[in-house]
């Protein structure tokens, strides 16, 4: 027995360059993406790919090396992800999202959108009556977020905090905490969703009762307009980012009560893609609302061009989800 | 047990069949590893903001008050963007793992065995603010925060208890899904880089010219103990050795020869014990482990 020469040896022997071979073009393409390799390299990933599978088929079969098995086993999952996973490069992904993904996956959400508009609407023109006929309304509606803008403040004051001139240091401040706080409205909405709806709801409702509130404090001051400039330079985005992640959120709350004819894990699963697209456009949406709200509005004191940058940006974005157009097939790389 | 089938496949274990018609039976990440990884990233990022923070404060030192705002404004999107998009961006990426999860080896996957798309991951990692961040900011400002209300303990529990429910989520269901991944359509998976250990086989070669087993004494054994034979070789700790030897010179009247090593006993024996039984495989002959008569 001597000259023994083990056939799950040979086997390993024979192959075993492939595998480090494959092991180290992983590596790569894994520190640098796809684009670390070489043509010739990337063409011969799937050969070395369907050479290891079939080594693991047999090595299963009638290898009873499991240190082999184990190894094999991890190579091909990791080749695996490699060969059918993502292979567009980041840039692309990002290019597809902003031209294709994002506003269709809005598009495709538009009946959940207007329910989330009519919620967010109604709740604001009923806060906005209640509190102009009475201003005890005004405290419940806000809560403790409105820094001293309430009832009680003069009018003066009041105009001060739309019309600062920088030395006003807590408003920027108000202006990021608003910021942050809306944000997180946002990904709320959607994430409520999740347990069916209602909470989604009851949060744009919310929502709406503030804004109208709010704007129905200044009006009493005839402050009215002034008070709309300086909410909607950065409201339009913000406001429109909010209301589709309510959206985003019903689509999924919806799907978990209604599934069809789908299981109800597959219905939430599909659901998400589609809700998820919107929400990583929101939060695009919301950091331009941010931007707007830090910059624009500290610099610009002028009413009508805050009104002109608040329907500009207003029109932008519907014209960006809603405007007909042909999409772009989707490529089987993405 | 990954390679001969033993009986039932662990509990971690999914099938997933490739396009060629393998089944990769990948494993799914354990408790502990989904945790550590949290945990892990949650690290990095609190580093993350700590140097910014000293950064934004020593920029605040040079430029002087007048940037207070911009300073302001610029580190509070700059949290947004950290918090938004770490997980995000690090799960685009070739690997689909952050860095802590690429630590404890573990990474993203579609649950239906296809690509792993872009708004999976927008999706389960926006649920993540309602599972984790929003309840702990929520917490943090009602306890720092000057311009919120205080808020009394039965609020704070409830945080608490709603933190709670979703960080142990993964722990109540076979998948091991957040509520993240249940809405994504994703689940996270084991990806362990594995080194191609040496062939026990090279080393047990050069032994076996020294010993001669009969027939009858590599009968003794299946499958199952050949491959615990095998780690014992691998993890070569000299008791267990010692005492694996001794059980098996005992079971199958080895007469050990003057100054034999433990260690090359088994190795001579692992390789010849393999040979048998992968010849008896060729011929159809599986022998599960000692007790199976095949």
């Amino acid at each position: 027995m001597a000259e023994l020469q083990l056939k799950s040896r040979r086997f390993r022997a024979e192959r075993e360059w492939d595998w480090r071979r494959l092991e180290f073009l992983l590596k790569k393409a894994e520190g640098q993406g796809a684009r670390g390799l070489t043509d010739e390299e990337l063409l011969a990933v799937p050969v070395l790919y369907r050479g290891a599978l079939s080594a693991l088929s047999v090595a299963r079969a009638t290898s009873l090396d499991v240190g082999l098995t184990d190894y094999l086993e991890s190579l091909c999952t990791r080749a695996y992800f490699f060969v059918y996973g993502t292979r567009t490069r980041l840039g692309e992904r990002i290019a597809n999202f902003f031209t294709r993904d994002w506003p269709r996956a809005v598009q495709s959400l538009w009946r959940e959108t207007l329910v989330a508009l009519a919620i967010f609407a109604v709740s604001a023109v009923a806060a906005y009556m209640m509190v102009s006929a009475d201003m005890d309304w005004f405290d419940p509606f806000m809560g403790g977020m409105s820094q001293g803008r309430d009832p009680t403040a003069t009018t003066e004051f009041l105009r001060s905090t739309l019309y600062h001139d920088g030395d006003n240091k807590g408003l920027s401040g108000f202006a990021s905490f608003l910021f942050t706080h809306n944000a997180q409205v946002a990904i709320f909405c959607f994430a409520l969703g999740f347990a069916f709806c209602l909470p989604t709801a009851a949060l744009l409702a919310t929502t709406g009762l503030q804004f109208g509130a709010f704007l129905a404090l200044f009006a009493s001051r005839e402050l009215g307009p002034q008070a709309a400039g300086w909410l909607l330079i950065h409201g339009t985005t913000e406001l429109f980012a909010i209301i589709l992640a309510g959206a985003a959120g019903f689509r999924i709350g919806w799907r978990l009560i209604f599934p069809g004819e789908k299981s109800r894990i597959d219905a939430a699963a599909e659901a998400g893609r589609t809700a998820g697209t919107v929400m990583g456009g929101v939060l695009v949406m919301l950091f331009c609302a941010g931007v707007l709200e830090g910059l624009g509005r500290q610099l610009i004191l002028i009413d009508w061009i805050r009104f002109a940058i608040a329907g500009g940006m207003l029109t932008l974005w519907l014209v960006f989800y809603y405007l007909p157009r042909r999409w772009r097939p989707t490529s089987v790389h993405d | 047990m990954s390679t001969i089938d033993l009986g039932q496949a662990p509990p971690g274990q999914r099938e997933l069949i490739t396009p060629e018609g393998v089944d990769l039976r990948v494993r799914l990440a354990d408790g502990g590893q989904r945790i550590g990884a949290f945990v892990l990233d949650l690290l990095f990022m609190i580093i993350v903001w700590i140097v910014a923070d000293i950064a934004i404060h020593y920029a605040y030192s040079v430029a002087g008050k007048d940037s207070g705002e911009v300073l302001g404004i610029v580190y509070t999107l700059g949290l947004f963007v950290l918090r938004s998009f770490y997980f995000t961006g690090f799960e685009m990426t070739a690997r689909a793992a952050t860095p802590g999860k690429r630590i404890l080896g573990i990474r993203v996957a579609a649950r239906n065995g296809g690509r792993l798309r872009a708004e999976m991951i927008f999706a389960r990692n926006a649920m993540r603010e309602l599972e984790f961040f929003l309840p702990v900011m929520v917490l943090l400002m009602s306890v720092f925060a000057p311009y919120m209300p205080r808020v009394d303990g039965g609020i704070i529990l409830a945080g608490v208890i709603w933190t709670g429910i979703f960080l142990l989520f993964p722990l109540f269901n076979r998948d091991r899904l957040r509520a993240g991944d249940l809405i994504a359509g994703t689940w996270v998976v084991q990806a362990p880089k594995r080194r191609l250990l040496a062939d026990l086989s090279d080393d047990g070669a050069e032994q076996l010219k020294g010993f001669d087993f009969t027939p009858a004494q590599l009968a003794a054994y299946g499958v199952k103990e050949l491959q615990v034979l095998e780690q014992v070789l691998r993890a070569n700790d000299r008791a267990t050795l010692k005492a694996v030897a001794e059980r098996i010179r005992r079971k199958i009247d080895w007469t050990p020869a003057m100054g034999e090593r433990d260690r090359d006993f088994l190795s001579a024996y692992y390789v010849a014990l393999r040979g048998r039984l992968e010849n008896r495989l060729l011929f159809g002959h599986r022998r599960k482990d000692k007790f199976d008569k095949a």
